[in-house]
């Protein structure tokens, strides 16, 4: 294995993040050039957005369930038990929901905008597509990126209520809570700077899904080995970088909205 | 269809008339890292001529077809396509320059999870404001001359090698594009489909005058190119008597280690004293 130098390594991380920053600017710059690709848009949210809702309700309906599960203890200990749909809800509609979506999401969908556009990459066909005219990042990257975004949108709010769904269903059968005292608590618990964080966070995780499956899809090199390995990275780079942007836009809202 | 041999008696061609290029090349060089792929690397190709580049692997031939075609760009020097300068057009301002060009790519390039008729429609497609049935006709049309009508409906990986070799080249001069450039279009085929595929340039030369860049290891392919016309009342290549060898628009470049070491006419290329050359072609 050939060593790198710090320097040189330095230079290539900064490069990576500049080329990074380009392709996810000329992403959305290209919303306000024409040709749209509209159909392509179309396409896209349908494998990205009905193609993740089964994973995305599994996900959902269980993490809210074992919530209730998790926490029932302690809340019995303190009397509290009743306050479960609130705390399912808070936690799902805040946190849960939009992260996990997110990260089921970036599993699914970034390896495969990676592997998708690195095949392409290493057979030429981005390449052919440049010489027949066509921009590559209008036609391929765009309609991806916008096409999350919106998806993950939606997908995190059915995955907020199918959370509601499964600690409803532990609340009552396992808990012998009352089904209408647990959804009115769970419903009035909610504020507005609840949801704004929950439809905000999908908005951005969207983002980082899509810009960083294309990233490492378009800057593939190393023929299949090398599609494998931007797969990979893809899927690593987007749930971290989930992680990251949400403790930090967590941190953020908290602050700008004075929120408790 | 016979590979003719290199004859060495040749009439004197007439010099050649000055004409506006198609191609310029002006002292490119271009680096990969370390390595140095091209030297300094000038040549013209006139309007409605076909030039066979050769050399051996490494030499940096398909770099100077993606540089032709602003997919790559040089450290140095000026490159000129069509009258346009582009090496110093952004990449939004080369896609539409690219539309008046055609590639035809070593493996293909051809979209894996479109049939043939999207992937020749390509272009027609992208253009919108086509109707329907007009690119369906000028799909088939372009299917046509590479005699393969019949297989619209398949997708890439349903076809032969050769097939797909014929369908990038039907996509490629679906919209008539002014240059053409062609990356090795018969390699690693058979000699029958080799010559299908040299017929398809010929044909392509001498009936729409298009201008080309030919990328290729097969000498023989290159020969043929510079000593047969295509003659449109059988449909099929004609060998010219050796006088008229000049009449073809035909020339050759040779590249060795990033450098122009040749670039003449089959005529010059017969008379030529370099050792390299000759060991070359012979």
């Amino acid at each position: 294995m050939e060593l790198t130098s710090p320097t040189e390594f330095a230079k290539r991380k900064v490069q990576a993040v500049q080329d990074y920053t380009l392709l996810a600017a000329q992403s959305v710059a290209n919303l306000f050039r024409k040709p749209l690709y509209f159909a392509d848009m179309v396409q896209q949210a349908d494998l990205i957005g009905v193609g993740s809702l089964p994973i995305v309700v599994l996900t959902g309906f269980f993490t809210g369930g074992v919530l209730a599960l998790q926490t029932s203890n302690t809340l019995q200990r303190f009397g509290s038990i009743t306050l479960i749909g609130q705390l399912v809800s808070t936690s799902m509609v805040r946190e849960l929901g939009p992260v996990l979506t997110g990260l089921m999401v970036a599993g699914r969908n970034s390896s495969g905008m990676a592997s998708e556009l690195g095949s392409m990459v290493v057979t030429e066909q981005i390449d052919a597509m440049r010489a027949l005219g066509t921009d590559p990042i209008k036609k391929l990257v765009t309609p991806r990126v916008t096409a999350t975004v919106f998806m993950l949108f939606f997908l995190s709010i059915i995955s907020d209520l199918v959370g509601l769904a499964g600690g409803l269903m532990v609340a009552k059968l396992f808990l012998s809570l009352d089904a209408r005292q647990y959804w009115a608590n769970a419903w009035q618990v909610l504020v507005f700077q609840d949801v704004f964080m929950g439809l905000l966070k999908p908005l951005l995780f969207g983002f980082i899904i899509a810009t960083i499956g294309c990233y490492y899809g378009i800057t593939a090199r190393g023929g299949t080995q090398g599609v494998g390995r931007a797969t990979t990275q893809a899927v690593v780079a987007a749930s971290v970088l989930i992680l990251v942007t949400d403790f930090f836009v967590t941190k953020l809202l908290i602050s700008v909205l004075s929120y408790k | 269809m016979s590979a003719p041999t290199l004859p060495s008696d040749y009439v004197a061609c007439p010099p050649d008339q000055p004409s506006t290029s198609a191609v310029v090349f002006d002292d490119v060089h271009l680096s990969f890292e370390e390595n140095e792929v091209l030297r300094g690397v000038s040549f013209r190709l006139p309007f409605g001529e076909t030039k066979a580049l050769f050399g051996v692997a490494g030499t940096g031939k398909s770099t100077i077809l993606k540089l032709a075609l602003g997919l790559l760009q040089p450290d140095s020097g000026r490159i000129t396509v069509l009258g346009n300068e582009v090496t110093r057009m952004r990449e939004l301002d080369l896609f539409p320059m690219r539309a008046h060009l055609g590639m035809v790519f070593q493996e293909s390039a051809l979209f894996d999870s479109l049939t043939v008729r999207e992937n020749v429609a390509f272009r027609l497609i992208e253009e919108k404001g086509i109707y329907d049935d007009e690119i369906d006709r000028r799909v088939r049309e372009a299917l046509r001359f590479v005699e393969l009508e019949h297989k619209l409906d398949l997708f890439p990986s349903e076809l032969s090698g050769g097939m797909r070799r014929r369908v990038a080249i039907a996509r490629a001069i679906i919209t008539q594009p002014e240059l053409l450039l062609y990356d090795s279009p018969t390699a690693g085929l058979d000699p029958v489909t080799s010559n299908t595929i040299v017929e398809l340039i010929v044909k392509q030369r001498d009936v729409y005058k298009t201008s080309s860049l030919l990328v290729t290891h097969r000498l023989q392919d290159a020969f043929t190119m510079a000593t047969h016309q295509f003659d449109l009342q059988t449909n099929q290549l004609r060998a010219l008597p050796r006088g008229q060898y000049c009449d073809v628009p035909m020339s050759f470049l040779i590249l060795r280690d990033g450098k122009v070491i040749f670039d003449g006419d089959v005529r010059e290329l017969a008379q030529t004293r370099d050792e390299y050359i000759r060991e070359y072609i012979s």
